[in-house]
């Protein structure tokens, strides 16, 4: 094995048909860091659906002097037996973690506290506007939240349960479609890559098929003869993939950054970041490879 | 050395074949000239010496070899014991004498000790001793044809195939490319040569077999290229 001649004909190559091989370096490194931009969105999705999943509770709120629904209008305010009645149901639930009750004057104040920055809305709610209710944790939010409602529901002194996921899903919804319009577009660059690996390897063939006319005359094994352009393949590919580890990086960037808008945080982690990086390696380097070794196998036969 | 039993080969979508019935056998260390009109069968001949063609039908032995058994990834081992040369010469253009030479044995994994010490040798053998940094396109019709026999002599092949070798060359310096294979085939190496040239041919009174339509009209030891041309 004479890595140095190789790696002399590999030089050869990428350097002969120059404008191709930049091609298939730019369109590997984007479609590679649409690819990881893709799976850092995915990953992005799931931190933060964790997050908030945690955080999701069933508010159920109960009669007061300005109920909504017509139940409370006929029977007015909870009285305190109905509200121990309602907390000890609750309670028996298996699906409920933790119960809390929030009197009216403690409502008014964590209202207060989450809109401090707009006290025009803060002076148009008056002390008794909102209701007390029970803060209730779920065991699994996204499933719990339906047989609990439905449990709850209709039960003297229950005005109406707000469900927090119900706001969330149409924000999941919008991450959800962001993201499988990435991994879309990623993947169609793909098959454009994976056409324009397969173009470049041919036209590196045509362009040496003296020296491979040659190769084969005196005895080289197809290892030998198509060696080069394997690793002429991956070469390119390689750097397609340094380009895009920059831009992935890039991308992580602007991920965190756009944390900034939400009340919560949910930042990728370093690893996250490898972890990406490496799998889209895998990727571009498999793809360069395979596609070189296909087309070689039909243009170089022995 | 090369045996050839009722081999008959048929190109796809051709009705005759290019090689009809041919039984022929080359022994170690002979020169054999291959003569005959063009389209009679002598490229078909080195081509499935070489197993770049298959026979439609018959055997073939090549060094001790069954074609037929011969598995794809093993027909590399047969090219390095046999070498070839062309009409038109197939030198790479952006390589000298001495990197034309050893590319054929960088190409088999030769060590680069051995390639320092043997490509000189076969310069020097072939006659061009101090040319060795020249580029092909520096060098005349007949010095080109001698690296080239270089090249395919440079790994000791058993067999040398020569498709019209002087084809290209005028009759002067056809002599001496005639000398080297000459000198050649006395280092034991059995020489094919296909050939149109009928001065070489009558010169050189070596066996001369005889191809027409794709098949063996004559066969004799010490001939010559023949009236008829």
């Amino acid at each position: 094995m004479r890595a140095q001649f190789v790696f002399g004909e590999v030089w050869i190559g990428l350097r002969r048909n120059l404008t191709m091989t930049v091609a298939l370096i730019v369109v590997v490194a984007i479609s590679l860091s649409l690819l990881g931009t893709g799976l850092l969105f995915v990953k992005q999705v799931n931190h933060t659906r964790a997050l908030w999943q945690s955080k999701v509770q069933l508010s159920i709120y109960l009669c007061d002097n300005n109920p909504l629904s017509p139940q409370c209008t006929k029977s007015g305010p909870a009285t305190a037996a109905q509200t121990t009645q309602i907390a000890s149901t609750l309670r028996k639930l298996p699906q409920v973690v933790e119960v809390t009750h929030q009197t009216q004057a403690a409502n008014l104040a964590q209202f207060r506290k989450e809109f401090a920055y707009d006290p025009v809305f803060i002076d148009s709610v008056q002390p008794g506007d909102i209701p007390a209710s029970f803060q209730v944790k779920l065991k699994n939010a996204q499933t719990d939240a339906g047989p609990v409602t439905a449990a709850i529901t209709g039960m003297p002194g229950v005005d109406s349960v707000g469900n927090d996921s119900s706001i969330l899903t149409n924000f999941y919804k919008l991450l959800d479609g962001a993201r499988n319009a990435v991994i879309v577009v990623a993947i169609i660059l793909i098959i454009a890559a994976i056409l324009l690996v397969a173009n470049t390897i041919r036209l590196s063939a045509f362009n040496r098929r003296r020296e491979t006319a040659i190769m084969r005359l005196v005895g080289a094994s197809n290892f030998y003869v198509q060696l080069p352009f394997l690793v002429e393949g991956m070469i390119a590919g390689l750097f397609g993939w340094l380009v895009a580890v920059g831009l992935l990086a890039g991308a992580k960037a602007g991920l965190d950054g756009l944390q900034n808008y939400f009340p919560f945080h949910a930042q990728l982690t370093f690893g996250d970041l490898v972890e990406v990086v490496l799998v889209t390696m895998a990727i571009g380097l498999l793809l360069c490879g395979t596609t070189s070794f296909l087309t070689l196998r039909r243009y170089l036969r022995v | 050395m090369i045996h050839f039993e009722s081999v008959t080969k048929t190109y796809p979508n051709q009705s005759r074949p290019a090689l009809e019935s041919v039984n022929l056998d080359v022994e170690k260390g002979e020169f054999v000239f291959l003569v005959g009109p063009s389209g009679s069968g002598k490229s078909t001949f080195l081509r499935l010496i070489l197993r770049e063609e298959r026979p439609t039908d018959g055997r073939i032995y090549v060094a001790g070899r069954d074609l037929a058994r011969l598995t794809n990834w093993k027909v590399p081992q047969l090219r390095r014991r046999i070498g070839c040369v062309f009409q038109d010469f197939r030198l790479l253009p952006g390589k000298n004498v001495y990197q034309n030479i050893a590319f054929a044995l960088e190409v088999i994994g030769k060590p680069r000790r051995f390639i320092r010490k043997v490509v000189p040798e076969v310069i020097d053998l072939v006659g061009l001793e101090g040319k060795g940094d020249r580029m092909p396109d520096e060098l005349s019709g007949g010095e080109q044809q001698r690296v080239a026999m270089a090249r395919a002599f440079v790994n000791r092949p058993m067999i040398l195939l020569a498709d019209e070798p002087t084809g290209n060359i005028d009759p002067a310096t056809s002599i001496g490319i005639m000398k080297v294979l000459d000198r050649i085939n006395r280092t034991g190496t059995t020489v094919v040569m296909a050939t149109h040239d009928a001065a070489i041919v009558d010169s050189m009174r070596k066996r001369v077999i005889e191809l027409e339509y794709g098949k063996v009209v004559r066969d004799q030891s010490r001939g010559v290229y023949g009236q008829a041309y």
